[in-house]
């Protein structure tokens, strides 16, 4: 196995590109060592992206931020902006793993794992963020919900790698909540989660939504009947209860060590309700 | 932390009963005190495992050759490398644990081993070895492995008194306790007979398995190794490897948790073999995989409990059936269990029917109270049930039933002074009963009880010249024995506690000492080294009657010092233990006592415990809130460490209720073998564990002493079963009580 | 496999190693640097007692490549102390008897440590989640838990 550190973007695309074996990207390491150690992958080329310009920052753009590749969870924690702008996301992002994995795992990281349980997929897919891809041909953007496809695929070519994900400006009178279930309090593996972002109008009824759910089907679902049975509500018992209903019915869990199909699906609708519920004063807060 | 107040004449002590600093803090929270895995040695060689994938399988054959072939690899072990042992089938369980020889039992059972010159490279070279198996048919549950046409697990392995007809995985069954159950359920007002199951749970050492073993064509080898016994596993890899014991010496390192786990060899004897084979050190150190899949875990067991009480509360019968596996291997746990089930009850009518049952899984081995946890789960469990639906305080239940000195217990012995009543009687006046049930919440109590075990002690105690004690003991420490050991052999002798040091010798310094765990060691070493100091004042005092020119008969010792005492009273000034040892080499040379002996009346250590939860009643989750434990100690030497011993149990206890358990595929292969699916408690699911230590003095210790380290982990599971089964409004009878079952508990109510 | 030359800072001092690919920081430390202090539980970042700081930051040392600290700085336990005298957490660790086998001590002094620099005064909440990924088996936390709050208080002049 050999490790390169590249110091662009460029050089980082040729080495995956050009690769014969297996190339794996490292930021992180938090996923990537524990498949290496477990011998679920036999990388030939480790690429460590964290030399990159850029790649370890949080900046504006277009009232949004723009969080890099080797940005740790923790440092996410650590923006007071993004925390304000953001909360579910970055709520997402501080409950993958200990303290110390927090110190290296990146969101990026998570999303590429593209695992069904990843913490961080569901509330980057209610907050409808966009992920910059960097290959051979240049640049691309794919919103996060699209990066997997299958648990461990992601639809990156043989190149190409993610070098920023980016989260839109947050409008008036909106909020996000990320909500996981797990047995313990900590360090474990979601067995069903719920990512909501919510859009107010002055009144306070919702006008826009996105409910999505994790580690209830292979990749994270965006369930567009959850939002429109809230839609047009205040949040109203009813609206979450038709909220909770929608959310189970898009479920398509296994049954496996970490939770049954019916206990993920009906925890799902749980969460569906307390997560809206928390966006819901989350909105009503923000100016 | 509160010490209840009792009623019992208490000794007064200058140092037992203090609070100092271990002696081996320093190392422990620099990184210098050296573990298992710490200690590295000139040419040394990395050893690997390999392991069955199989839950059960024939051994066709297995291809070393491309193994030995690879650059690097020196040694290559099977189980060609271990004679077989006859005459003794216990020990040739153990030989064929750590290594497998025509068959594999259970997923991870060891089939061959190598030693290279990298950790890289023995792991590379174990993946060239060819094993072909043929797979047989497996079981898991210990009810389908009962059953009379369950696949058969090993042949052979039964007792005589196992009936016919039965399972041939069936080894072993008994029966304890007295009364006619017939007129004793006839008596009661409500009988409830239930059926429980709990998985096996793991001790979840943070230390994996490491040792150092090095051994020279001579026959003489040397052991270094995280061990809760080094005598024990000298005469196991003496055993297992064909060889003297005495040319084998054993060194433990510092153990990073034990539990019961560290009692049994795997490692040690695969990476001696190793080491004689290839003529250089060893290196052999388990992943946390191997931990799980490879070491001994708790029996899993499925339990028929049936209680009788009268309106009054009273129970008037206890009937329970254990059906107990530890995996492949004959083992008599169940007895454990049926012995310590009932025993904080006063009963006219008992019974208990332990059975053992082999299964496709690794060989138990201890692991804190071995079998009494779940045993007293099923009754506590019962009983709390029984008070439910006669309206009857739980505790109160307790008190009017617990057994006291006198009482007949389910095995035969009959109690002498024990600390039931003291215990229950500090719950009800405690803060945490007293306190009203908050709304949204529930309450759960339950009692435990642990035998403490005496046996093979062997100490020596010096007093150096400068007047300072060097005490050798020979069991490893894994809760804080040196500073129990310093503080008595301090008390004895009179002098501060800073001026003992106490080292854990190894097996080339002392006798036998059996293994740290039964709870015995603060009882027996410590009784063993009150004796080897008593030993030592008799010869200091027969020094100061030289130098007085005296009868030695006519000193005594007194804070510290030789006396002049009768008709020779003030006459001369009293020579402390540091003036007598300073002139020991004018008076006859150096000085010491020593102890060895089988230590016996250890006394029986009985607890109760309280817990608050808050059940989230959408996803079955559990909060705990608050938690108490009350037990007897007899006499608590170092305060923090029995209270150490209380809380550690305790939530090593509650995670058995919670979410700790073996999952299991249907191909008999382990699912969560890490401990990110194995669940321990972390820090953020826990309150602070409120500890009340009671003391009433066990008769045969001199300072009182019970063995404290097993009772905390058998009251918690029922505590929690108790606690959520009221919150939810429905009972549960399978552990781990995890969110997923207690969801479904809830739905079904 | 080619060995990767790497120069880094441990607990303040320059060190240089030689580490293949494949090597772990914490392999590096224990096996290349003879600091023994970090352990290896679980080798997959579940129990925490491999805990270093790394760039200010406490990590599992079996997560990060030994290639991957170049340049950076690095503290152990054995950086804890200053020469003889014990860190006010060590003292606490040892006066509150918050060890029993002391395998997770060394993880767990180095992850409070961190935690007191961030947050002088934290509550016993926060405390524990900070603390979620070093598991200790023998304790049960609680005397951990005060062990910290007092060496925070300690630390604080309180």
């Amino acid at each position: 196995m050999r490790y390169a550190r590249p110091e662009t973007s460029t050089e980082a695309s040729r080495l995956l590109a050009t690769e014969p074996g297996l190339a794996r990207v490292l930021a992180g390491g938090t996923d990537l060592l524990v498949q290496l150690k477990a011998g679920m992958t036999e990388p030939d080329l480790i690429v460590d992206i964290k030399g990159l310009p850029g790649i370890a920052g949080i900046t504006r753009e277009a009232g949004g931020f723009r969080i890099g590749a080797a940005v740790p969870n923790q440092a996410m924690g650590e923006d007071k902006a993004l925390v304000a702008a953001w909360p579910g996301v970055v709520e997402a992002a501080s409950l993958i793993g200990s303290t110390q994995v927090q110190g290296r795992a990146t969101i990026i990281g998570n999303l590429c794992n593209a695992s069904p349980a990843g913490d961080s997929v569901p509330a980057l897919a209610a907050a409808d963020a966009v992920a910059r891809i960097s290959g051979p041909n240049g640049e691309r953007d794919v919103p996060a919900l699209d990066v997997a496809v299958s648990p461990g695929k992601t639809r990156l070519a043989k190149g190409e790698f993610v070098t920023s994900i980016f989260l839109p400006a947050r409008p008036a009178n909106s909020g996000d909540a990320y909500l996981r279930f797990i047995p313990r309090t900590e360090m474990d593996i979601a067995v069903c989660s719920a990512g909501v972002n919510l859009v107010l109008d002055a009144s306070g009824t919702i006008t826009a939504a996105r409910v999505a759910l994790g580690a209830v089907a292979p990749v994270v679902l965006l369930v567009e009947a959850a939002a429109a049975a809230i839609i047009g509500s205040k949040l109203d018992d009813a609206a979450l209860a038709r909220l909770a209903k929608a959310a189970e019915a898009a479920c398509r869990p296994i049954s496996d060590k970490r939770g049954t199909i019916e206990f993920r699906t009906e925890v799902a609708g749980v969460l569906a309700r307390r997560a809206a519920t928390i966006a819901y004063a989350r909105a009503r807060a923000a100016k | 932390m509160t010490m209840a107040l009792d009623q019992q004449p208490k000794r007064q002590f200058k140092y037992v009963g203090t609070r100092p600093p271990r002696p081996d803090g320093i190392d422990k929270v620099t990184g210098r005190a050296q573990y298992g895995n710490d200690l590295v040695a000139p040419g040394m060689l990395w050893a690997k495992i390999l392991r069955s994938p199989h839950a059960h399988a024939k051994i066709v054959s297995i291809d070393t050759s491309a193994a030995e072939a690879l650059a690097g690899v020196k040694a290559v072990v099977t189980a060609r490398d271990f004679p077989a042992i006859e005459g003794d089938a216990g020990m040739r369980d153990v030989q064929l644990n750590c290594m497998a020889d025509t068959h594999v039992w259970y997923e991870g059972h060891a089939v061959a081993a190598v030693a290279a010159t990298s950790d890289a490279l023995a792991r590379q070279a174990v993946k060239l070895i060819r094993v072909v198996y043929e797979i047989l048919p497996h079981v898991t549950d210990v009810d389908a492995a009962m059953a009379p046409n369950a696949p058969l697990v090993r042949e052979g392995q039964a007792m005589e008194n196992v009936p016919a007809g039965m399972s041939a995985n069936v080894t072993y069954t008994s029966e304890f306790g007295h009364g006619d159950l017939t007129s004793g359920f006839a008596k009661a007002d409500l009988v409830i007979e239930r059926v429980f199951k709990t998985a096996a749970t793991h001790q979840g050492y943070i230390e994996p398995h490491a040792c150092l073993a090095s051994m020279s064509s001579d026959g003489r080898g040397e052991l270094w190794t995280c061990t809760q016994g080094h005598f024990y596993f000298r005469t196991a890899c003496a055993a297992i490897l064909g060889i003297e014991a005495s040319g084998l010496r054993v060194t433990a390192s510092e153990i990073g948790g034990g539990f019961g786990g560290k009692t049994q060899v795997w490692a040690e004897p695969v990476a001696l073999a190793l080491a004689k084979k290839s003529g250089k050190p060893v290196k052999l150190t388990m992943t946390r995989d191997e931990v799980f899949r490879g070491t001994g875990p708790t029996v899993t067991t499925s339990m028929t409990c049936k209680i009788g009480m009268t309106k009054a509360g009273r129970i008037t019968a206890g009937e329970a059936t254990l059906r107990y596996s530890g995996g492949a291997y004959h083992t008599g746990t169940c007895d454990m269990g049926a012995m310590a089930g009932f025993a904080a009850y006063d009963l006219d009518v008992v019974r208990t029917y332990g059975w053992n049952v082999l299964t496709n899984r690794p060989k138990e081995i201890a692991y804190r109270a071995p079998g009494a946890p779940q045993a007293i789960y099923a009754v506590e469990s019962t009983i709390d049930e029984l008070c439910q639906k006669l309206n009857l305080d739980p505790l109160d239940v307790r008190i009017l039933n617990a057994a006291r000195k006198g009482t007949k217990s389910s095995y035969g012995v009959v109690f002498e002074d024990i600390g039931l009543l003291e215990a229950l009687h500090a719950a009800k006046t405690h803060p945490h009963w007293t306190t009203p049930v908050a709304p949204g919440t529930s309450r759960g109590i339950a009692c435990g009880f642990w035998f403490n075990f005496g046996g093979n002690t062997c100490v020596s105690l010096n007093i150096g010249t400068d007047g300072t004690v060097s005490v050798s003991e020979g069991n490893p420490d894994i809760g804080g024995s040196r500073a129990s050991i310093a503080l008595m052999a301090a008390e004895e002798l009179g002098v501060p506690y800073e001026t003992v040091r106490v080292v854990i010798a190894d097996t080339a310094s002392l006798g036998y000492n059996d293994n740290t765990d039964g709870s015995r060691v603060t009882f027996a070493v410590g009784l063993a080294t009150i004796k080897a100091a008593i030993a030592a004042k008799t010869n200091m005092m027969a020094r100061a009657a030289q130098v007085w020119g005296i009868d030695p008969e006519a000193v005594e010792w007194v804070d510290g010092a030789a006396c002049p005492a009768g008709p020779n009273a003030g006459k001369f000034p009293p020579m402390t233990l540091a003036e007598i040892a300073a002139n020991s080499f004018s008076t006859g040379g150096p000085i010491a006592g020593h102890c060895d002996f089988q230590a016996d009346g250890a006394g029986v250590s009985f607890g109760v415990h309280i817990a608050d939860v808050k059940m989230d009643m959408e996803t079955g989750k559990t909060e705990l809130l608050r938690y108490t434990v009350f037990q007897d100690a007899g006499k608590a030497v170092h305060p923090d460490y029995v209270e150490g011993q209380m809380q550690g149990g305790a939530v090593q206890g509650i995670g058995m209720a919670l979410n700790e358990e073996y999952i299991y595929s249907d191909k008999g292969t382990i699912l969560n073998a890490g401990f990110l699916d194995y669940r321990i408690p972390v820090a953020s699911d826990l309150p602070m564990i409120e500890a009340v230590i009671l003391e009433i003095p066990n008769p045969g210790h001199p300072y009182g002493v019970r063995g404290v380290g097993e009772t905390p982990i058998c009251p918690p599971l029922a505590t929690m079963a108790n606690a959520i089964s009221r919150g939810i409004g429905a009972r549960l009878y399978e552990l781990p009580m995890s969110p997923p079952r207690v969801l479904k508990a809830i739905k079904g109510a | 496999m080619s060995a990767i030359a790497v120069t880094t800072t441990v607990n303040g001092d320059p060190v240089q190693f030689l580490t293949d690919p494949g090597e772990t920081l914490l392999d590096v430390l224990r096996y290349k640097l003879n600091l023994m202090g970090a352990k290896e539980g679980c080798g997959t970042g579940d129990c925490g007692s491999c805990t270093v700081t790394l760039n200010g930051r406490i990590v599992c040392s079996c997560l990060v490549l030994g290639a991957e600290v170049d340049g950076a700085e690095i503290g152990t336990i054995e950086g804890l102390a200053d020469g003889p005298n014990l860190h006010p957490l060590q003292q606490a660790f040892i006066d509150h008897a918050a060890l029993q086998c002391g395998i997770c001590t060394p993880g767990i002094l180095v992850a409070s440590k961190t935690l007191l620099d961030r947050n002088p005064d934290p509550s016993e909440e926060e405390i524990r989640y900070w603390l979620a990924g070093n598991l200790c088996r023998c304790t049960g936390y609680d005397k951990i838990i005060r062990a910290v709050q007092a060496a925070a208080a300690t630390m604080r002049g309180a």
